[in-house]
C-alpha cells in the first residue's frame, strides 16, 4: 500500500529546494539584492552546493536505511535520488562556469587549476557524471558485473566533495561537520552490513 | 638612517560624500569651483572613472563579523545584542599615557571627517563605503607612543554571551581577534579609526563603535569594536595569520601579484553584483592606493611579507 507513494513523495521533497530557489531568483530580478543578497552569485553557487551535497548524502543513505529498516521498497528510489543530487551538481557547476566565470576560459581554467578545492569539485563531478550516464538499465545489462564495481566510485566522489566544501572554508565547520557524520554513519553501516555478509559466507 | 618624506594625501581618496555625488557639476565646474567648495586642487585626481558608491544596505548587511557568525548576513541579524554603550578601551605597552580610557573620552575634541575608500575583502570582493572617522594617528598620539613603539596592537571585545560566534565549537578561531600595523602604517594620513557610514553612526555589525580602516590591506586587517590598544616592539600576532600563516601574512597588502594559496586575488568582484554581471573587474596594487604607501614598503619583497 505504503510502497505506491514512496517516490511521488521523494520527488515533490526533491524538488522542494528548486521552488525555495525559484522564488529566490524571482525576488532578485525584482530588485538586486532582495532575493540572493549583495553577490548573488556566489550565494547561488553555496546554495546549489549546499544541496548537491545533502542530495548525494540521502542518495548515500538509501541503502543502508533500506536495510535497517527492512523496507526494500526504498531502493527503488535511489537511483531517483541519486540523479537529483547529479542534477544539484550539475546546476551547481554551470552556475560557477556561466554565471561567475562568465564562460571566460582563462578565468575557467585559472580557478580549476589554482583553486585546489575547485579541482576536487570538479573531479567528483566527473565521477558522478560518468555514474549518472551508465544508470539506466541499458548500462546496467550492458556492463554486468562491472557496473557495480563502477558505481562503487561513489565512495570516492562523496569524500571529494565532503573536502571540496571543507578546503573553500575559512573557518565555521558546523555543516561540514554534520556532513561528515551523517556519511561516516552511512558508511559504518555498510562495513557492518559487509562484514555481517562475509560472517555468513565463511559459516556456510 | 631611513629618513622618510611625510606622505602627501591625495584629495580623490579623501572626497566627501557630498562632493562624490556631485562630482559631475563639480568637474565642470573646473578649478574655481574647487576653490570654492574649499578642497585643494587635485582633488578628483586618482579616482577610477567607474567607481560608485556601494549602496548603504549592501555595507550594512553583508558584513565578515566572525564574532557573530561565519554567514555574511549573520553580523546584520545578531550584532544588536552587542552592548556598545558603555565602552571603555585599555591603552597599554610603549606609551607615557596609558590605562583605561572612556570611548567618549579619547575621541572627545578630534574632528570627524568624510572619507570615501574602496574596500577590498581577501575573499575577492570590493566595495566602495563613505566612511566617517578620525585619522588614526591623532588618536593615537594623544596616548603619547614612546621610541620603542614599533608597532601598535588592537583586540577586539570578547564577550560570548553577546558575540554568538565566539561560544561557536566549530570555529577554530582563537578569540579574542587581534589585529596589527607597524607604527608608519598606523600614523600614515589615510589609516583612519571609523565611527561611523553614510553620515550617520557604526552599526553594531560593521563594527561599532569604532574600527579600523586601512584601505590599501585586505578587510580582515580593518578590526572592528576594539577595545584594547596596546604599542609594542615587536610584530604583534594577528589572529589570521595565527589561524593559518601560509595563507594569511601580517601585512596582508592589496596585491594583485601574491594569490592566496587557495585563489586568485588578480581580479575582484566590485559589490553589487547581479545574477547576470559579477562585476569583475582587476585588483590594483595597494588597492590604489599606491602612490601614497607603496613608500612604505619599498625594499621589501611583498611576496614574502605578504
Amino acid at each position: 500500500m505504503l510502497r505506491r507513494y514512496v517516490k511521488p513523495v521523494v520527488v515533490a521533497a526533491l524538488l522542494l529546494p528548486w521552488f525555495w530557489l525559484s522564488y529566490l531568483v524571482y525576488l532578485e530580478t525584482l530588485q538586486t539584492g532582495s532575493g540572493l543578497g549583495a553577490d548573488p552569485v556566489e550565494e547561488l553557487i553555496h546554495y546549489l552546493g549546499e544541496w548537491s551535497m545533502i542530495v548525494l548524502l540521502c542518495a548515500f543513505s538509501v541503502t543502508p536505511l533500506s536495510r535497517q529498516l527492512k523496507w526494500p521498497a526504498l531502493i527503488r528510489s535511489r537511483r531517483l535520488i541519486g540523479l537529483f543530487a547529479f542534477f544539484f551538481v550539475l546546476v551547481h557547476s554551470a552556475v560557477f562556469a556561466v554565471f561567475y566565470a562568465e564562460l571566460q576560459w582563462q578565468i575557467l581554467l585559472r580557478e580549476v587549476f589554482e583553486r585546489p578545492y575547485i579541482t576536487l569539485g570538479m573531479a567528483s563531478l566527473m565521477i558522478l557524471s560518468l555514474l549518472s550516464i551508465t544508470s539506466t538499465r541499458g548500462w546496467q545489462r550492458r556492463l554486468g558485473k562491472s557496473w557495480k564495481r563502477l558505481h562503487q566510485w561513489v565512495y570516492l566522489a562523496l569524500p571529494l566533495a565532503l573536502l571540496h566544501l571543507l578546503w573553500l572554508r575559512k573557518d565555521g565547520y558546523d555543516d561540514v561537520a554534520i556532513y561528515t557524520l551523517w556519511a561516516g554513519l552511512m558508511a559504518a553501516e555498510r562495513l557492518y552490513a559487509w562484514r555481517q555478509r562475509q560472517g555468513q559466507k565463511a559459516v556456510l | 638612517m631611513l629618513i622618510r618624506k611625510p606622505p602627501t594625501i591625495v584629495g580623490s581618496e579623501i572626497t566627501p560624500e557630498s562632493v562624490y555625488h556631485s562630482r559631475r557639476q563639480f568637474m565642470t565646474a573646473g578649478a574655481v569651483g574647487l576653490a570654492a567648495l574649499g578642497l585643494p586642487l587635485g582633488a578628483t585626481a586618482g579616482w577610477q572613472a567607474d567607481d560608485e558608491i556601494t549602496p548603504e544596505n549592501i555595507v550594512t548587511q553583508y558584513n565578515n563579523f566572525y564574532e557573530f557568525g561565519t554567514g555574511k548576513e549573520d553580523p546584520a541579524a545578531y550584532a544588536h545584542e552587542m552592548t556598545t554603550d558603555p565602552w571603555s578601551v585599555e591603552v597599554s605597552g610603549a606609551a607615557n599615557k596609558t590605562g583605561t580610557f572612556a570611548f567618549e573620552d579619547i575621541i572627545k575634541g578630534l574632528d570627524v571627517e568624510e572619507r570615501i575608500y574602496r574596500f577590498r575583502c581577501v575573499e575577492a570582493w570590493s566595495m566602495v563605503v563613505p566612511w566617517m572617522g578620525i585619522p588614526l594617528k591623532d588618536i593615537l598620539a594623544q596616548f603619547e607612543p614612546t621610541g620603542n613603539a614599533k608597532f601598535v596592537e588592537f583586540k577586539t571585545l570578547y564577550r560570548p554571551d553577546e558575540m554568538r560566534g565566539q561560544q561557536g565549537f566549530f570555529s577554530s578561531i582563537d578569540w579574542p581577534y587581534l589585529e596589527g600595523l607597524r607604527m608608519d602604517e598606523a600614523t600614515h594620513p589615510l589609516t583612519l579609526m571609523v565611527t561611523g557610514l553614510y553620515g550617520k553612526d557604526l552599526p553594531n555589525q560593521n563594527g561599532a563603535p569604532w574600527r579600523l580602516m586601512v584601505p590599501w590591506k585586505y578587510g580582515f586587517k580593518s578590526i572592528k569594536s576594539i577595545v584594547s590598544i596596546r604599542f609594542t616592539e615587536r610584530e604583534p600576532i594577528n589572529t589570521w595569520k595565527q589561524l593559518q600563516a601560509s595563507e594569511y601574512g601580517f601585512y596582508a597588502n592589496v596585491n594583485p601579484a601574491v594569490s592566496h594559496p587557495r585563489w586568485s586575488q588578480a581580479s575582484e568582484r566590485r559589490l553589487p553584483s547581479s545574477l547576470f554581471n559579477v562585476n569583475r573587474r582587476p585588483t590594483l596594487p595597494f588597492n590604489g592606493y599606491a602612490d601614497e604607501v607603496a613608500h612604505l614598503y619599498a625594499g621589501m619583497d611583498l611576496r614574502k611579507y605578504y
